[in-house]
């Protein structure tokens, strides 16, 4: 799986489920949390997503608003693990 | 000794709490757990000498008895600390939030100022690294906690003697609306709550109260804060954003310490269910619960569903979900359902509560049979009643407005003698909608236009305020109001904005800057931001925008996409 596959999922999924709002584009380096697109409560999502899309367990430490507010800081974090 | 109603004479202010007593000195006072850190234990002495210090430190700097301190610190062990320090020295605390991340600090700056200005703010404790932030924006001292502990010493001679009627402590709802009303509580008030609650409760000194919840709001701050430490009951603590972004940490919580007690908002049913990943939660064992207390916002049947389908494993069982209907006003607690038992289901037909404004029993497999959960009944010394629109009191199973009367209630809105609590009967009127059935209490709604959005109140007003100085958007022409989502188990913030443009890239920086200028000004998310042409917004006659009129048009239009 490439970086650019996960890109799209995380897109796809933040913008169509947590936004709800499937026409909106993210920026690469938009501030996702920060700038108010979801909220904090919605990392946790996205730690339940990435691990059944993925197969990947991020732990607690590493989900938090500082290190995954944008989707390349995400993408980066997620491709790191894919086997 | 727990307090209840037939103890209640031992105690005659908060400064009598367990916490403060010289029994048991190193028993655990409370945990403070973290996702990243490990566990930090306070001991009774410990909490009784750090609180002691902030007490002697806040004498030497010049703040008197009956001056009022707001904390706004980010760290727990600090905030509640200095929180009982000026209450031993006879000032009035209260909890503020601090500025986060993501929160501007202009705004933060201006709000921290208009609280000062109008609530006549003695002193602000704060974290170090927020003092130069808020110090030049203020006309009271700032403090940083490091900075003001260097006036403490060890005689805290304390000539104040505190008295049952005197203010306690204030509870401030959120939003700009919210700092401006005080809820003012007697120590009297405060004890009277706690006596009742544990009745309610059945509280013993085998519980222990697990809780996430921010201090700033009165569940936190009661709930999870001053019932276990007058109470003499273990408590473990944890950052509301730690908690936020690791649901986990809670049920982990309570298999560590075997805990008993916890109170969530319904949202965090649903957060719970849907997120906790099943790596952190297997093995798991929350069967020591004696409750899941779900408060602060409506409750919905299909969450504690939820929660019992995820958890089951983990030994949850539906006679563990209580419910409680709570309100600052009452210091906390209004009903409270029976520990160890599920609470009531009614199944009521929705037409005739819209129709008839009644909630009339029908089977639960009819087309419009619809689950009411029950928030129990009254804890002692409080009485409610349902009132229609003209004033009159209603039989069981008829739908009006909560009323309250109660020996803890606010003494009055902290500064703020124009508004009066209270009808010549000693009535408090809640705002919220709901009926009695066999003296059991159901809410089904408000009758004002407050969203609650995770527990947090958010008043429509405040966002639609912060959406004026948005530029494409026409001042007055935006509309905030809330849509219930089943997903969520909350309701969600909905913007409306008349824009002239209809180019794309404009659009999307519109829509960009309502969701930013929302999230740096109120910690709040707006999930759907909708924009829309003139002339789509419904107004009234005169002239303001209707906001239920507009709810109802979007939901017909762009709702369930």
């Amino acid at each position: 799986m490439n970086a650019d596959t996960v890109r799209a999922a995380l897109h796809d999924f933040i913008t169509r489920d947590l936004m709800r709002d499937p026409s909106y584009t993210i920026e690469p380096d938009e501030g996702i949390i920060t700038g108010g697109l979801i909220d904090s409560f919605s990392l946790a999502q996205i730690g339940v997503f990435v691990e059944e899309k993925f197969g990947i367990y991020i732990p607690d430490p590493d989900l938090t608003v500082t290190k995954m507010n944008t989707l390349d800081a995400m993408v980066a974090r997620v491709v790191r693990d894919v086997k | 000794m727990i307090l209840t109603p037939s103890t209640r004479e031992h105690m005659t202010t908060l400064l009598d709490a367990a916490i403060l007593s010289d029994d048991a000195p190193d028993q655990i006072a409370f945990q403070l757990i973290a996702s990243d850190a490990p566990a930090l234990t306070v001991t009774r002495r410990g909490f009784f000498d750090s609180s002691r210090r902030y007490a002697s430190a806040l004498m030497a700097v010049g703040v008197r008895p009956r001056d009022l301190v707001v904390i706004a610190h980010a760290d727990l062990v600090e905030s509640v600390a200095a929180f009982w320090g000026a209450l031993i020295m006879g000032a009035i605390p209260s909890m503020l939030p601090t500025l986060t991340e993501k929160l501007d600090p202009a705004i933060y700056q201006r709000h921290m100022a208009e609280l000062v200005r109008l609530s006549n703010v003695r002193a602000i404790i704060t974290d170090q690294a927020h003092v130069s932030m808020l110090a030049h924006y203020l006309v009271c001292p700032v403090y940083g906690s490091d900075s003001l502990l260097t006036h403490a010493s060890a005689i805290c001679d304390v000539s104040h003697v505190a008295s049952a009627q005197e203010i306690a402590f204030l509870q401030h709802s959120s939003g700009t609306t919210g700092l401006q009303k005080g809820v003012a509580l007697s120590h009297e008030a405060v004890l009277n709550q706690l006596a009742s609650y544990a009745e309610a409760l059945s509280l013993d000194d085998q519980d222990v109260i697990v809780s996430w919840l921010p201090l700033y709001h009165d569940m936190g701050l009661i709930a999870g804060f001053i019932q276990p430490l007058v109470q003499g009951i273990p408590l473990v603590l944890m950052s509301p954003f730690d908690w936020v972004a690791h649901p986990a940490l809670l049920l982990r919580a309570i298999h560590d310490h075997h805990a008993t007690l916890c109170w969530l908002p319904n949202f965090a049913y649903n957060h719970m269910a849907g997120r906790v990943r099943a790596h952190d939660s297997d093995g798991l064992d929350l069967s020591s619960m004696r409750a899941f207390v779900n408060c602060s916002e409506p409750v919905r049947h299909d969450s504690h569903h939820k929660f019992i389908e995820r958890f089951a494993p983990n030994g949850v069982r539906a006679n563990q979900l209580a419910v409680s209907y709570a309100m600052a006003e009452n210091t906390f607690a209004v009903t409270q359902t029976r520990t160890g038992e599920a609470p009531t289901i009614d199944w009521v037909d929705q037409q005739a509560i819209q129709t008839d404004l009644q909630a009339i029993s029908i089977p639960s497999n009819t087309l419009t049979a619809m689950p009411q959960v029950s928030c129990g009944r009254v804890i002692a010394n409080t009485t409610i009643k349902i009132v229609d629109l003209a004033g009159h009191t209603l039989p069981e199973r008829h739908i009006g407005e909560i009323f309250v009367k109660s020996d803890c209630m606010l003494a009055g809105y902290y500064h703020r003698p124009d508004l009066q609590p209270f009808d010549a009967d000693g009535w408090y009127a809640t705002g919220d909608k709901g009926y009695l059935a066999d003296g059991e209490l159901y809410v089904i709604g408000r009758s004002k236009d407050l969203i609650i959005n995770a527990g947090k109140n958010v008043y429509p007003s405040d966002i639609e305020a912060a959406l004026a100085d948005i530029d494409g958007v026409h001042p007055g022409r935006a509309v905030v109001f809330g849509i219930a989502d089943e997903r969520e188990g909350t309701e969600l913030i909905a913007v409306v904005a008349e824009v002239d443009t209809d180019d794309a890239a404009v659009r999307k920086r519109i829509n960009q800057t309502i969701r930013g200028t929302i999230a740096r000004r109120s910690e709040i998310t707006v999930t759907f931001v909708t924009l829309v042409e003139k002339g789509w917004l419904i107004k009234t006659s005169s002239g303001k925008i209707a906001r239920g009129a507009n709810r109802d048009k979007w939901r017909e239009q762009f709702g369930e996409r």
